[in-house]
């Protein structure tokens, strides 16, 4: 049984372009007070209207325990959604309707203020977040123990380290208990080991069936919490539906670059492909699929002894895979590249090719490098919440009692049937 | 309580808040329930200003105490004992603080008022709240500092000897008068201060020239008849006069003076709230 908690129409939220700038003087509105008549024929004219919409157009719906990811762009308007439906902005069309109490999580420590200690502030932020005094006297003690800050509670904030501060900050948001939540990519902050805290806290609030709306960057994030997505484009939904499906598409829409040529005396990349086990998707390969990736290039002068270097990068630029292939001599003119993989076991995710061509006999220089192709892998089978690990390795795996223990020390594997993965 | 899909679902045990989200029809639209209900807000905003004025003083709250003093003390030197200003009979020192109680108030509560939406810009454009909360908090915890400062009022009184009055009784009402005032000016203010920051450079000089249109250093019967309506439109004139009044005995408090402050604080709230309200909508994006 589902029940609708957030049904939005046509939202859209427009600005003045002007009214972008941090603030006015009173000089300026004075001045464009002059200017009005001006402008009033140039509107006639058909001139440049200084509007922008942050949002347009925006309907959708959420079901009741429904986690529902954001992505898109910078200044594509999650924010600013997240911004109208928490009422901190209004909208300048459409309406939206939210049954429950809603929280929003738009920054890690708000109301926070650096004079008072860390108890006070905790009851200042709680109740600026909304939560009722009573809840909080319930909650104080696990607060405290989330935040891993108690021998300083009664420190003047200011004395905290940026880290504690943040801890403190998140601990209080965490320890909130509304039926909706609005997020707002607050999880990339803090060290490694608080942000796997954090997840791990996002998780457990996801799988508790409170609402969620969820806006951040981290694709992985959003595909290990949300089972459905949105993407925003410039104000306007793009694609709408089941989490894997838009990430995807989103993802391949913004990281396929086209290779730029590279401007070498030596080597000149023109165009670069990759052909999956059905080869048709640019940028896009299937996990656990042949996949084939090929590089045209341009060579203006013969390669002597030359080294063909790949790279393979993930999100964070962390190289993944590496190789330098020396190949014999190769005559000017087009020439290709060519690596196959008859298995690519990568999660789904953001990678960076990167490749570049020595020449054996002037080895110091790097003649050319081949600039970051990306892609963006289509996953076909999936786990969720399971996106910590780098690779997806092909596996079989086998779980029993071993009765045979009695008998023999030695486990046979060989009789089992074993598992393996799709 | 619900339009649709609530045939399925079990009665709530707590009404479900249902939130509207679409662009204001009206600007004379208040949910004042709303304000209510933030009321534990309110009181934690409150805290943190107590908390947070005096802290890293020496003398802490006692500033409360020596700002309105040391001032009765220079004001009776100079204007009193120097320059001969009349008193109506009052001794120097008592008709000076008890002036400057309540306009001590009013000057404090109006400049950080001002600038309590510029100050809380984080706070605005990261969680929803009632804004009406933010001056709302700043003026009534103006209001710890006066009731500080009025203890050595009632000290003053006794060594004075100036006997326990009926007209006591009056106090509270005019210190609600001078908190509405103080609000109804600080709605203007600060919601004009989040667009334009020119504000804040006019604040000291607005408040010196209310100052002196208020009879916080000479007594309001100085003030040529003719020119007594308008002088009175000034709610703060009002609210002095009544303060002086109410605890000596001495002056005069006229009730039709008195009706043309209260409706003069009436234009000035009203307009206050309603020009607040329509920038409410805006804070977030101007702040």
């Amino acid at each position: 049984m589902s029940e609708t908690v957030i049904r939005a129409s046509g939202l859209s939220k427009r600005y003045r372009l002007g009214s972008k700038v941090r603030y006015r003087a009173l000089r300026d509105t004075l001045t464009d007070a002059l200017r009005a008549p001006a402008r009033l024929w140039n509107r006639r004219e058909g001139g440049s209207k200084p509007f922008f919409w942050a949002l347009r157009d925006v309907s959708f719906e959420v079901q009741a325990g429904e986690v529902l990811g954001v992505v898109g762009r910078n200044g594509a308007g999650k924010t600013t959604l997240l911004k109208v439906l928490s009422r901190i902005t209004r909208p300048t069309g459409g309406r939206a309707q939210i049954r429950g109490r809603v929280g929003s999580l738009l920054e890690v420590g708000t109301g926070f203020h650096p004079e008072l200690t860390g108890r006070e502030n905790i009851q200042l932020s709680a109740a600026i977040l909304g939560m009722p005094r009573r809840e909080l006297v319930k909650r104080f003690d696990a607060i405290v123990d989330f935040s891993g800050v108690e021998s300083f509670l009664d420190t003047q904030l200011k004395h905290y380290s940026s880290g504690m501060q943040t801890r403190l900050g998140f601990a209080v948001a965490a320890h909130l208990d509304p039926d909706i939540l609005f997020i707002d990519e607050v999880l990339a902050v803090g060290d490694l080991e608080f942000q796997r805290k954090c997840l791990g806290k996002m998780g457990e609030v996801a799988r508790d069936g409170r609402t969620v709306i969820f806006v951040s960057h981290h694709m992985n994030q959003i595909r290990s919490l949300c089972s459905r997505c949105l993407w925003l484009d410039r104000g306007s939904i793009r694609e709408e539906g089941d989490t894997q499906t838009v990430v995807a598409a989103y993802e391949s829409a913004v990281l396929s670059g086209e290779a730029h040529v590279a401007d070498s005396k030596k080597v000149q990349l023109y165009q670069w492909e990759i052909t999956g086990s059905q080869g048709q998707e640019d940028h896009r390969i299937e996990q656990h699929a042949p996949a084939c990736f090929r590089f045209h290039a341009f060579l203006p002068k013969p390669i002597v002894r030359g080294v063909l270097g790949i790279h393979l990068d993930d999100e964070l630029g962390r190289v993944i895979w590496h190789l330098d292939w020396s190949f014999t001599n190769l005559e000017a003119g087009p020439c290709v590249f060519q690596v196959r993989f008859p298995n690519l076991p990568l999660r789904p995710g953001p990678y960076m090719w990167r490749g570049a061509i020595f020449d054996g006999g002037e080895w110091s220089e790097i003649q050319s490098l081949i600039p970051p192709l990306i892609m963006a892998t289509q996953p076909i089978a999936y786990t969720q919440a399971n996106f910590h690990s780098i690779l997806d390795l092909p596996f079989e795996i086998e779980v029993r009692s071993d009765n045979s223990l009695e008998t023999s020390n030695q486990p046979s594997h060989s009789s089992l049937p074993a598992m393996e993965r799709p | 309580m619900s339009d649709s899909g609530a045939v399925l679902s079990p009665a709530p045990i707590a009404p479900v808040p249902v939130a509207e989200i679409a662009p204001r029809r009206s600007w004379l639209e208040f949910d004042w329930g709303e304000i209510w209900r933030y009321r534990e807000l309110l009181y934690f905003l409150v805290w943190r200003d107590l908390k947070v004025r005096y802290k890293q003083t020496v003398v802490g709250v006692g500033w409360a105490i020596l700002q309105p003093f040391m001032t009765m003390v220079v004001f009776t030197l100079f204007f009193g004992k120097l320059a001969k200003i009349p008193s109506n009979g009052i001794p120097y020192p008592i008709f000076y603080y008890a002036g400057l109680l309540p306009w001590m108030y009013f000057s404090n509560a109006v400049t950080s008022t001002t600038s309590v939406m510029v100050q809380n810009q984080r706070v605005i454009t990261k969680v929803y709240f009632p804004r009406l909360i933010l001056p709302l908090a700043s003026v009534v915890s103006g209001l710890v500092d006066f009731a500080i400062s009025f203890i050595v009022l009632i000290g003053m009184l006794v060594y004075y000897r100036v006997e326990p009055r009926v007209g006591l009784l009056l106090v509270p009402a005019l210190l609600l008068l001078a908190v509405a005032t103080a609000l109804g000016t600080g709605l203007w203010l600060s919601a004009l201060n989040a667009v334009y920051r020119d504000v804040r450079y006019v604040i000291p000089f607005l408040m010196q020239f209310w100052m002196f249109a208020s009879p916080v250093v000479y007594p309001s019967n100085l003030v040529p008849a003719r020119w007594r309506w308008l002088y009175d439109l000034n709610p703060m004139s009002g609210v002095i006069d009544g303060f002086r009044w109410g605890i000596t005995g001495h002056g005069e408090v006229n009730g039709f003076y008195l009706l043309i402050s209260c409706a003069a604080v009436l234009v000035l709230l009203l307009g206050g709230l309603v020009y607040f309200h329509r920038m409410e909508d805006i804070f977030a994006d101007v702040v």
